[in-house]
């Protein structure tokens, strides 16, 4: 019976279902939609995605309304999330994980006059902008602190996919590790998840057990930061958020994403019905990535050399992928004073020449 | 003293309420929640439980209601062939994942062929890729008395492992720019498994889905089959006695569900999810476990429990939309349905006495 209803009435909206649903009027405020991948208690990435939608509830008051839906798995599920916030009436959608990537293209193809933004992506439609940061840029600053910080040599990196950001990550923050360290080590573990403080917390250990007493993750958890402080005489920097909470040791730096000024100038876009699609891949100079406060526990002189880099590079004097550099292999990448393009950063799957270890495939 | 006291016969006419009773109970404390939480209970029950099936999205919502509880029901329904007979298959997910890779992988191998043959291949190939996931709990189990539970649950992380080393590696879509993640098989016509009926939700994975409910409620109730699993279910040695191996149900069990759920994850990777990608499972394996129990492990209770599921899980969705309540509000709410209907199933077979007080 149950199942006869809902086929008979399916067939009933058959062709009315792809297009004529009843989208509630724009009348009032501008809706924006936030899709999160995580909790927006995460402590991370989905945290900062969320400090940004209420940055933008701020700034425009009343003039903008913002409804999110949190932990959406990526695969099925998204594009069905997507759909919904169409329907509930959003003309603007942040889709903020790499994995909705094809199901915010499929509901865009559907709903030409709603704007969708999706984030670390390279898929773009008319109405489907994509945005990122250049989190590379930051990871140089605290790979110069972590190179003069260390004092075994041994730099550890908890990687989370094998894709190409995380690669840019890891090969910036070795590259300047090394200027100021040519001593330098990097050990690589991956722990194939964005967010599962066991498995984080169990690279860490492993790599302090290995002798690394400098750990950078890109990975969302404090876990690490946890272990480190529990090992005592280990360093971390805060990602994605400040992680403020390990200040001043283990966590004596940070990177931070801040969606904000992108989020606010995208609504504003909308709104003066000057929006257009568009890749926008800002960094430290748009604001987008912030190097969270450096603290005591480093010498004032590092501290003064990583905000002169910081500050290198936000005003663009300096690009952190600037020849010469070699690839592992030690076949020549950059020369000397070439600077890489976006385009072989956004596909980057190779490390630089002194990094030991494979990059699984 | 309040006691409980067996019945002789399952109660018929509780067995009909206590599901009415529980999902009334699950709207109060789940209210009283949504009211600690500051939101209206009235409009958060509404939105949950009306709102999918007749509110002003529900052209929508309703195809998405089968699109969600298609890959539910098919693995319930395997599953509720071996927890019928006592044995038990906790790695559905596993073999969900399996089959979706095997059946894709298959598909991929022709790539990009238009073969009309390639789907019905695939297909088959991610039943037999679930089949043989699920064979390496139920041979062992056979021929050295492992633990199945054990061993098909520890079988979903290696499943898991597999799918990442998949789509990072040797399904990776190289045209994908380096990203993770295979070809989009939704988008290339030989694989596609898209709506059949514009609007329906239905595609091939509900449509055997329903299939699987009416051969399952054949097989469970007129085959000799169906029989074996319920005598061994009831009781071993009697079973032993009417001729039944133990060895074969076994793999017979094992082999159904795996192949179902292997099924399932093919078309699943067809057609809602379109590639195979590291976070591919959302854990269906686990959910249709609930969902077979749910449904008292009969077809057509999995079939509502199936469908009572996905209304959850959707109608959940609109609430967190609508109303801003928190996910992990709504998988509390989840909780709570299954709660009450597992303690108000104690009525089916118990009845409430109150006790005498007896003379010592």
């Amino acid at each position: 019976m149950k199942r006869r209803t809902l086929l008979a009435s399916g067939a009933g909206a058959a062709l009315a279902a792809s297009l004529g649903l009843p989208l509630r009027a724009q009348d009032g405020p501008l809706k924006v939609g936030f899709i999160y991948v995580g909790p927006v208690g995460d402590g991370g990435w989905t945290f900062q995605h969320d400090q940004a939608r209420q940055a933008v509830e701020a700034h425009f008051g009343d003039a903008v309304e913002t409804i999110y839906q949190e932990s959406v798995p990526e695969g099925a599920d998204a594009e069905r999330a997507i759909t919904q916030m169409v329907l509930q009436g959003c003309k603007l959608i942040f889709t903020t994980s790499f994995g909705y990537m094809d199901a915010t293209v499929n509901v865009a193809a559907q709903f030409p006059d709603v704007k969708f933004e999706h984030a670390t992506g390279y898929k773009t439609a008319p109405n489907l902008a994509t945005y990122d940061a250049r989190f590379y840029e930051g990871r140089a600053v605290i790979g110069t602190i972590a190179g003069r910080m260390t004092k075994s040599n041994k730099i550890g990196y908890i990687g989370s996919f094998p894709i190409p950001e995380v690669i840019q990550g890891i090969n910036s923050s070795f590259i300047h590790a090394r200027k100021v360290n040519p001593d330098v080590e990097m050990v690589v573990a991956w722990a194939y998840t964005w967010f599962d403080p066991a498995k984080e917390a169990d690279a860490a250990k492993a790599m302090i057990e290995q002798g690394v007493d400098v750990v950078m993750q890109h990975t969302d958890s404090t876990a690490p930061q946890a272990a480190a402080a529990e090992a005592g005489n280990v360093f971390t920097f805060g990602q994605a958020s400040d992680m403020a909470a390990f200040k001043p040791t283990p966590r004596i730096s940070s990177i931070i994403d801040n969606w904000a000024p992108y989020y606010i100038k995208r609504v504003q876009a909308v709104l003066d019905g000057t929006w257009e699609s568009s890749r926008f891949w800002g960094g430290i100079g748009d604001g987008e990535v912030l190097i969270g406060d450096i603290t005591e526990a480093v010498p004032a002189e590092v501290k003064a050399e990583a905000e002169a880099l910081r500050d290198a590079i936000g005003s663009g004097a300096y690009h952190p992928f600037t020849g010469p550099l070699s690839k592992q292999d030690g076949s020549v990448w950059l020369a000397e004073g070439e600077v890489a393009t976006d385009e072989v950063l956004s596909g980057m799957n190779f490390y630089v020449e002194g990094i030991v270890g494979d990059i699984p495939s | 003293m309040i006691r409980l006291e067996k019945r002789a016969q399952p109660s018929r006419g509780w067995t009909i309420a206590t599901p009415i009773i529980a999902v009334v109970a699950t709207m109060i404390a789940g209210g009283l929640m949504f009211a600690a939480l500051g939101k209206d209970p009235v409009e958060a029950i509404r939105t949950i439980f009306w709102d999918p099936l007749f509110g002003p999205f529900a052209s929508y919502a309703r195809p998405q209601l089968l699109v969600k509880a298609g890959p539910l029901i098919l693995i319930a329904i395997g599953l509720s062939f071996g927890f019928k007979a006592g044995i038990w298959n906790i790695g559905a997910e596993g073999q969900y994942i399996m089959g979706a890779l095997t059946g894709a992988a298959t598909a991929l191998a022709f790539y990009p062929a238009e073969w009309w043959i390639i789907f019905p291949l695939a297909i088959l190939a991610g039943a037999v890729g679930g089949f043989l996931w699920a064979m390496i709990p139920a041979v062992l189990k056979v021929r050295f008395g492992t633990n199945e539970i054990l061993v098909s649950l520890m079988l979903v992380y290696v499943a898991q492992s597999l799918l990442a080393a998949a789509a990072l590696g040797w399904l990776r879509n190289p045209e994908g720019m380096g990203f993770p993640g295979s070809r989009n098989l939704a988008q290339w016509a030989a694989t596609a498994n898209p709506e059949l009926i514009a609007g329906t939700g239905m595609h091939w994975g509900v449509v055997m889905a329903f299939l699987s409910v009416i051969v399952a409620y054949v097989i469970l109730s007129r085959h000799m089959l169906g029989f074996s699993i319920r005598v061994t279910g009831q009781s071993p040695r009697a079973a032993a006695f009417a001729g039944v191996n133990p060895g074969r149900l076994v793999i017979v069990c094992m082999g159904v569900s795996g192949a179902l759920a292997g099924m399932a994850g093919l078309f699943e990777v067809t057609g809602p999810a379109g590639q195979i990608s590291i976070d591919f499972n959302v854990g269906y394996g686990f959910t249709a476990i609930i969902v077979a129990f749910l449904g008292r492990l009969h077809p057509v209770g999995i079939l509502l429990a199936g469908l009572l599921m996905a209304l959850t899980y959707i109608g959940g969705e609109m609430a967190q939309l609508s109303l801003g309540l928190p996910a992990a509000a709504i998988q509390l709410f989840q909780g709570m349905l299954l709660f009450f209907l597992l303690a108000v199933d104690v009525l089916t077979n118990y009845r409430i006495r109150a006790a005498r007080r007896e003379v010592a």
